[in-house]
């Protein structure tokens, strides 16, 4: 398979080791003398350590080494890309902050004997006063960090308050407000995360596997942490992963915590976490409690946006931290045209694990405002939904299109791609359907949401912004580099800067040099995940990898062609302007006969004597891509539910989408990026809920009580797409993977109040639990 | 996450199995609730006795004038099995709501049984069918009534030196129809019930004769809604009927409130499960 291949469904190349059970992650990968490690965790979310007594897990048979806060103080706090807030101490300091913060670190001879170690401290604690409620946090009445003056440590604003109120305040404009509470969800990768470090005590340098998406940041922060000559003597390796979803997208401390023991001990060090160690010591997502407000003109002329509120960052600012909301802030404005706009976001320190990026990471937070807000203006106006946002969206003359965030949105053409909906989901017919089910006592609901994601995270220009790896010693930007080899025998190695956490790289890559180089792909490698074979890259994340990553490759193999046609040019006596690519190998054009093989190609690219005159051996080439903006996919979803009238339940009927994320490499991956996507918003929508009670214990520890969307519990998916290339990068792709999830949240939640609005229900809180609906209708009809 | 030490012993008779149970054993079967506990540390018995090598316990029996259903017998089993949705529906519609495919194929109803989780859904198919619980030890066999077997949140009548070797449910006789309907926590009938309820019926010249009706999800233990029932013999089992004995539905129960609904919320859900299985029991006849 060669040429045409971009754009095809291509089967994933990687499927076939995953299903078999032959992928290799970390726990797979194994090595003589190995130590683990165990966590002893806080069962308070805020106390004073008055004790720790190690004597016993000390004197256990097999346990190497118990550590505290004494004993890695030195190597300081956890460092942050975004170091704004408290940073968090490797093992808790004096004060625990948050239920299942590390407070000491037992090392044994297997996994079985640390645990038992880690159960056999004990630890004494003086509870303190903890504080959960971000709300209440923001008002700063009690600090939770009595060194940081205010629990907020950040406010984003941006656009103009006053004009917002101006414009509320005129005598025929209507008001719509809700005030809703996008609830913090827990990431759930079904591989925990897990770590093998190993310090290699001849050469000073460490190898770490680790599950993570961003090796090269936690290379940088290993090189800092541990004062090594340079990020050189640091290698990162993440091997197969099971799951990003974001909480990848970090730097943890039982990465440097496992090194640390590995240093002090000699010895391989391995942890893995457990799931309900997960609930607690990897980062949580969203948790935003804010007022949205649409300010229209009585005929549903849009005029003004406001969304305020308080983003929870837990007790302990890693990685992104307060640039989460800030991602947010981009994609604020939702498709529709303002006049005047205004967004305040405090990002406010509490005792809980730490909030970070989660699938969308900020954009599902403010498309569920904006698009939940819309449904209730048109309710407020009398209008149909679908009208509303049409008679509101940015038009296709419109883009390039400046939005009042002060972002530029690519291209777009949203009224069309929601027509589509219509047509194809034939509205009119459900809507038809619903009137007929209410005239029988049945309540179901039509719920349509709208979105543009700002992706494809680059150019680099927001480096200048805070946004790098300069806190892990890497100024680096968000651009990606790739690198792609042929070797002698005439196979291609690509070698890529943004690794998979399950997405399809190896396959997506491979397709994107098979097409341009008429290489078959069975004859083409991709190499990922290991900061020795890269010189940088960012990462997954942000739905960026195509867009920037995969564009790079693009660029490195269009390198390899420029020279390869000059070396088939040679062989073949002709011209190189002449040369096409084709059947794994090249010819004259329009002379398909006139032909040499990519391994004649191969084999005379590396014998200097048979090459041109003058033109250096090897075909070898490194590409950095630095994307002119983000891109801006987008796209419609309906959902149908009926919510059983005597519990409450809901049931979702079927969902059906349209999405634009530009030029596809591979639609089934697309799809399979979509239906992932749309399955976990629907999570967050129905089912998913981190739930601490006031003294900030987790009642969702584990999956018992942390509810998770199964394919059991979902319709099959009905998906379309329109195709409106980006011109933000050569490719014309804009990126899918966070799209499902950004925009189903909101519609399942407005299907839920179309539902139940007889009732005259506009809002019911997220996650929309029987209970919480059958509560809501007590009251509507009470 | 790994559990604590302990010995683990894998007879491949029921007298070995009787002689390895002492105070602090625990009987496995499929595992499917044991190990997770075990793993979290919740629970740590010093011996596991997996009966999963002992033959004859993974069979459903027919007796003639009852059914058995052997200790290694799967909830997928269980829920596919003719017999028992012939002679059990409330039971093999609870095995068939159990868990997810992985668990039904491993997980057995015995086990389920013996666990007795407030939330479970077999419980409650056992008691409506009026299920016999055979529970063998070195000393002998006792024949515990579901009714007598749920004693509290996750115990029952078992002794730790008895294994529940097998459940005896009557036959379907004319006139007998069973049910179970259940709301899961992650909504429909996915996941564990916040309420379920299971009832069988016995009708004759078009009144109600007899009848089990039994809860789930909303105390501390799978229990008999006696009151239900004693409402419901003698009545034409219309829908009035079926809503006047509903109102019985709590009578004895201390209703738990938990994550997925309020006291309020699943004292509802009870009656409304208590009615939708009633129905469909007379809808099974």
């Amino acid at each position: 398979m060669t040429q045409g291949v971009f754009g095809t469904s291509v089967k994933r190349t990687e499927d076939p080791a995953l299903l078999r059970g032959k992928g290799l992650f970390v726990d797979d990968i194994k090595r003589h003398d190995e130590a683990a490690a165990a966590f002893v965790r806080s069962p308070f979310a805020h106390a004073r350590i008055t004790s720790i007594d190690k004597s016993a897990a000390e004197a256990m048979p097999g346990v190497q080494a118990v550590y505290t806060t004494d004993d890695v103080r030195s190597l300081g706090p956890l460092l942050a890309q975004v170091a704004i807030g408290k940073l968090r101490p490797l093992l808790a300091d004096e004060v625990v902050k948050h239920v299942g913060e590390a407070v000491v670190m037992v090392v044994a001879d297997n996994a079985a004997i640390a645990r038992d170690g880690a159960d056999a401290v004990l630890v004494d604690y003086d509870p303190l006063t903890a504080i959960i409620d971000p709300e209440y946090a923001a008002t700063n009445e009690t600090l939770v960090h009595d060194e940081l003056e205010s629990n907020v440590i950040h406010t984003w604003e941006a656009g103009e308050a006053d004009a917002v109120q101006e414009l509320a305040d005129r005598e025929d404009t209507v008001v719509t407000s809700l005030k809703m509470v996008n609830q913090r969800l827990i990431p759930t990768a079904i591989e925990p995360r897990g770590v093998l470090a190993e310090w290699q005590h001849g050469y000073d340098r460490v190898t770490l596997h680790t599950t993570t998406q961003q090796p090269h940041a936690v290379a940088g922060a290993l090189a800092l942490t541990f004062g090594l000559p340079g990020v050189n003597s640091a290698r990162v390796i993440a091997p197969e992963v099971g799951g990003g979803f974001g909480r990848g997208l970090n730097v943890y401390a039982e990465e440097m915590l496992a090194v640390f023991a590995s240093r002090e001990l000699g010895r391989p060090v391995r942890w893995i976490e457990t799931r309900s160690e997960a609930s607690k010591s990897t980062i949580h997502g969203r948790g935003w409690t804010a007022t949205a407000t649409i300010v229209s003109e009585p005929d549903g002329h849009f005029l003004a946006y406001s969304l305020v509120g308080v983003a929870d960052m837990g007790a302990y600012s890693q990685n992104f931290s307060v640039a989460i909301p800030v991602l947010g802030q981009f994609t604020m404005p939702g498709q529709y045209k303002w006049e005047a706009i205004y967004w305040k976001m405090d990002c406010v320190h509490t005792h809980t694990p730490t909030v970070d990026a989660y699938r969308g990471a900020g954009r599902p937070e403010t498309t569920f405002y904006v698009e939940r807000t819309v449904d209730a203006a048109a309710r407020d106006l009398g209008m149909d939904p679908i009208e509303l946002r049409k008679k509101n969206f940015f038009q296709p003359e419109d883009f390039p299109a400046d939005t009042l965030i002060g972002m530029t949105m690519d291209s777009g053409d949203y009224g069309s791609n929601l027509d589509i909906l219509v047509e194809k989901a034939d509205i009119k017919g459900l809507r038809a359907m619903q009137e007929a089910a209410r005239a029988e006592g049945r309540y179901i609901g039509v719920g349509i949401a709208t979105f543009v994601e700002a992706c494809g995270l680059a150019p680099s220009g927001f480096a200048d912004a805070g946004v790098s790896w300069a806190g892990y010693g890497l100024p680096s930007a968000f651009n990606e580099s790739a690198v792609v080899r042929i070797n002698p025998d005439a196979s291609a190695t690509v070698v890529t800067g943004t690794g998979p956490t399950g997405q399809g790289h190896e396959t997506v890559w491979s397709q994107i040099v098979s097409d341009r180089l008429a290489i078959p792909m069975e004859r083409i490698v991709v190499i990922h995940g290991d900061t020795k074979d890269t010189p940088m890259g960012i990462g997954t994340g942000g739905s960026r990898s195509v867009a920037v990553g995969g564009v790079a490759v693009a660029i490195a193999a269009d390198r390899i062609k420029e020279k390869a046609a000059k070396v088939a040019a040679h062989l073949l006596e002709a011209s190189a302007e002449d040369i096409v690519f084709a059947d794994n190998g090249a010819h004259v054009a329009g002379s398909p006969d006139k032909s040499v093989s990519w391994t004649d190609i191969a084999a005379t690219a590396y014998q200097p004597h048979k090459m041109p005159e003058g033109m250096e051996a090897g075909l070898d080439m490194t590409a950095f891509f630095d994307p002119s903006n983000l891109t801006w996919p987008y796209g419609s979803h309906v959902a149908v539910v009926e919510v059983d009238p005597d519990t409450g339940d809901v049931d979702l009927m079927s969902y059906s989408a349209v999405d634009d994320c530009g030029n596809i490499v591979n639609p089934m991956i697309v799809a399979g990026q979509l239906h992932g996507g749309i399955a976990q918003g629907i999570g967050q929508a129905l089912f998913e809920e981190a739930v601490f009670d006031e003294d900030g214990n987790l009642l969702t520890a584990s999956l018992l009580d942390y509810l998770i969307p199964t394919a059991a519990d979902l319709p099959s998916f009905d998906l379309a797409k329109t195709t409106t290339p980006t011109d933000a990068n050569p490719l014309g792709v804009k990126g899918i993977g966070e799209a499902g999830t950004i925009v189903s949240t909101p519609t399942i939640v407005n299907a839920v109040v179309d539902a139940l609005s007889p009732l005259g229900i506009n809002d019911i809180q997220m996650p929309l639990r029987p209970k919480r609906v059958w509560a809501a209708m007590q009251e509507a009809r009470s | 996450m790994y559990p604590r030490q302990f010995d683990y012993v894998a007879p491949t008779s029921l007298e070995e199995a009787f002689a390895a149970l002492g105070d602090d054993s625990k009987v496995m079967a499929g595992g499917m609730s044991l190990i997770p506990l075990m793993k979290m540390r919740l629970f740590s018995p010093d011996v596991i006795v997996d009966i999963a090598r002992i033959p004859g316990l993974a069979t459903i029996h027919d007796a003639g004038d009852h059914i058995s259903i052997g200790a290694l017998v799967t909830h997928g089993e269980t829920a596919s099995s003719d017999s028992v949705v012939a002679n059990a529906t409330a039971l093999a519609t609870a095995a068939s709501l159990t868990g997810d495919v992985q668990v039904r194929n491993r997980g057995t109803t015995c086990g389920a049984l013996a666990h007795a989780d407030v939330a479970a859904d077999q419980p409650a198919g056992a008691l409506a069918c009026g299920a016999v619980m055979i529970a063998q030890s070195a000393s002998g066999t006792r024949e515990i009534p579901a009714s007598e077997f749920f004693v509290d949140a996750m115990t029952s009548a078992l002794r730790s030196d008895e294994v529940l070797t097998s459940i005896r449910l009557p036959k379907t006789g004319a006139g007998e129809g069973s049910a179970y309907d259940k709301l899961g926590r992650r909504g429909g009938h996915s996941d564990y019930a916040v309420a379920g309820a299971a009832a069988w019926v016995k009708k004759s010249n078009g009144s109600i004769e007899a009848a089990r009706v039994a809860l789930t999800g909303v105390g501390i233990k799978p229990t008999l809604a006696s009151g239900v029932a004693d409402a419901l013999v003698g009545t034409d089992g219309s829908d009035a009927a079926v809503a006047a004995a509903t109102e019985h539905a709590l009578e004895g129960v201390t209703v738990l409130e938990d994550l997925y609904g309020s006291e309020e919320y699943k004292s509802h859900l009870a009656k409304v499960y208590v009615s939708r299985a009633i129905k469909q029991a007379l809808a099974n006849i």
